[in-house]
């Protein structure tokens, strides 16, 4: 296969307890060990909840935030010591869509500028002319007409802005697409829309996309492999089917099982599994204390995937 | 019983005062949930918030109709009264756990605050209430709980304290205006199974509001669907799924990830919610309807109803399956 247009090797962040926190806290290991590779045409999902690290494993690979640990490469080329101004001309490469179409956009530029963003670090050569032209290029194939572009973001209803925050990624023709939650602000009949249009992008354009959400019903649609992230560290990972089919970690399960139901006829008896709704257990398996499944052992494991496949000392299902 | 008849709202917008609930009718019936769908704009926020006449202090205002709790108009009561109901009769949960509370007031202090305001009990008395309250919503360590501030609390505890505020006072009725949008898929499940479980116990009406046919499979009893103000297909929730007659309804359903097939692409209602004032004269959905004909551009359709008149819809072309 070719080489991977984005590779994490064992990446981590740590954020320490500095000045007025230092007496008080602890450092706080948002993500360890995460490692993945990802291809043209392809895509990843992180999957999670709040608190996860699945945030914070985009922004590392965007090199938003500086990686305590671990190496991080774009295109095969190492970015994880590189300095802002050397990181400038490859950010090209990789581009991100954001969760909050309201919050993304400036309000006080209009559409065209906000779009034409890149364009202007990347190819300051072009004329004003010719980055409109590209503008609107770029919003037609997100399903825009390029009448918009004068107007400012509030003019726009949330899964317009959506995508003209995927049509402002995509100006600079980047070979990644890191989406942070890109539906999880949006009624369920737009959230169709922009996954749709998401797939056809990739479709014709051969993009990889590290896809990061907390809903699996979305990724089913969207992710050809997953990998479930539990208090900063991979849990499971593997092919979308397999994990969907055959989930080995608890906490996939509880998370495959938290999914809407379809049909009023699937409702269950009070869904109240064991254990806490949130948080984390300080040592051991930081999943225990929410597992269904727990047993004594759990108290001693060390959290770090096994075969690189799933951490848990008492799998659901056997490897494959 | 809550009955909203008729009900017609109208939003400032400009200075000009345009419609946006039109000729609501619904009936809340205690010990039922009801469930009004659709998506943003659809005018459910407002129809909802017009229960406790919330919009007033946002430039709604009403322009027909009435809405009826136990037989007495809402719009007629006094100051007093209505302050009482608020809280007393009928409770309200938001959808957002991390605006909802002061951040600067402990837990206990606003909860406290609440039962006070409805209940006749001294300070220990209603620190008690407040205790078992949060019992209640299934949050442990409540005296500790007391002490701590919003800050301390993740999104599913925020959202636990606000289902117990909404208690505080044993309302008859609950109207949860998209309760669990904002929280994780896991933590959903829990906060759903809390509602169902409270609403069951104590025979409460239960008014959800979502655009989430996901919830209203797992919660509901009725069901009414809105759409650009209007509700354009209300019934039992067996029959709501089994038989969707609306092509919204049936639209909004086949959108959900749940629901499609993997690998293909998942089905979309093209354009978008008409604001207030661009709607459409005839069937206001036909814009966007799939299977428009000629006569839908003509007439406002009226509800239908079939099935010993439980199930209606709001549509000139009913597909024969319904």
């Amino acid at each position: 296969m070719n080489r991977p247009v984005l590779q994490a090797h064992g990446i981590g962040k740590v954020f320490s307890a500095e000045g007025m926190f230092r007496a008080i806290g602890k450092d706080k290991h948002a993500v360890a060990d995460v490692s993945f590779d990802l291809h043209a045409g392809e895509t990843l999902a992180i999957v999670g909840e709040s608190g996860s690290g699945k945030s914070t494993t985009a922004r590392l690979v965007m090199r938003l935030l500086e990686p305590s640990a671990g190496r991080v490469f774009w295109d095969g080329e190492e970015v994880t010591a590189l300095s802002a101004h050397a990181l400038r001309p490859m950010r090209r490469h990789i581009q991100m869509v954001f969760q909050d179409p309201f919050a993304s956009l400036n309000p006080r530029m209009r559409i065209w500028q906000s779009v034409a963003e890149g364009l202007r670090v990347h190819q300051p050569d072009l004329s004003r002319q010719e980055r409109r032209d590209r503008v609107a290029e770029a919003l037609d194939i997100c399903g825009l007409d390029e009448s918009g572009m004068d107007r400012y973001p509030h003019q726009f209803s949330g899964g317009q802005r959506q995508r003209i925050g995927i049509a402002r990624a995509l100006i600079i023709e980047p070979k990644v697409l890191v989406l942070d939650e890109p539906v999880s602000a949006l009624d369920v009949s737009v959230q169709a829309q922009i996954l749709n249009l998401l797939k056809d992008i990739q479709d014709k354009r051969g993009l990889a996309y590290l896809f990061i959400s907390h809903d699996l019903s979305v990724v089913r649609h969207m992710a050809g492999r997953i990998s479930v992230m539990f208090g900063g560290r991979v849990v499971e990972q593997g092919k979308a089917a397999d994990v969907f089919a055959a989930p080995m970690h608890p906490y996939t399960e509880a998370l495959l099982q938290a999914r809407p139901i379809a049909h009023p006829a699937e409702r269950t008896q009070a869904a109240t599994s064991k254990g806490a709704d949130e948080g984390l257990a300080e040592t051991g398996c930081a999943f225990r204390t929410r597992c269904a499944y727990t047993r004594e052992d759990c108290a001693g494991f060390d959290n770090v995937l096994q075969h690189d496949t799933v951490a848990c000392l008492h799998p659901l299902h056997q490897q494959k | 019983m809550l009955e909203i008849h008729d009900l017609s709202l109208s939003v400032s917008i400009q200075g000009q005062l345009v419609e946006a609930v039109s000729a609501v009718s619904l009936t809340l019936e205690p010990g039922r949930v009801l469930g009004l769908v659709g998506e943003s704009g659809c005018g459910k926020s407002l129809t909802a918030q017009a229960v406790l006449r919330l919009g007033e202090y946002q430039g709604v205002t009403r322009t027909q109709g009435d809405i009826l709790l136990d037989g007495q108009s809402i719009f007629s009561m006094p100051d007093e009264s209505l302050r009482r109901m608020r809280g007393g009769k009928v409770a309200m949960v938001f959808q957002e756990p991390m605006t909802a509370l002061n951040p600067v007031f402990s837990i206990g202090s606003q909860l406290i605050e609440v039962i006070r305001l409805h209940l006749d009990l001294d300070k220990a008395q209603a620190r008690t209430r407040a205790l078992s309250l949060l019992g209640d919503v299934g949050l442990q360590d409540a005296e500790m709980l007391l002490r701590q501030y919003p800050n301390a609390l993740s999104g599913g505890m925020r959202q636990r304290v606000l289902i117990a505020m909404a208690m505080a006072a044993d309302p008859d009725y609950i109207i949860a205006d998209e309760p669990t949008t904002a929280l994780d898929v896991s933590v959903q499940k829990r906060i759903i199974a809390l509602l169902r479980g409270l609403q069951r116990e104590r025979g409460l009406g239960l008014m959800l509001v979502t655009h989430d046919f996901g919830l209203v499979a797992e919660m509901c009893d009725d069901v009414a669907v809105m759409y650009a103000g209007q509700i354009v297909e209300s019934g039992p929730v067996a029959s709501i799924f089994d038989r969707p007659a609306h092509p919204y309804t049936r639209a909004l359903m086949a959108c959900r990830p749940e629901v499609g097939e993997v690998g293909e692409a998942l089905q979309v209602i093209p354009g978008q919610v008409p604001a207030p004032g661009n709607w459409a004269k005839g069937c206001r959905f036909a814009p966007r309807c799939e299977l428009v004909r000629d006569d839908c551009q003509l007439a406002v359709p009226a509800a239908e109803r079939w099935h010993d008149g439980a199930h209606a819809a709001r549509c000139l072309h009913v597909p024969e399956a319904s």
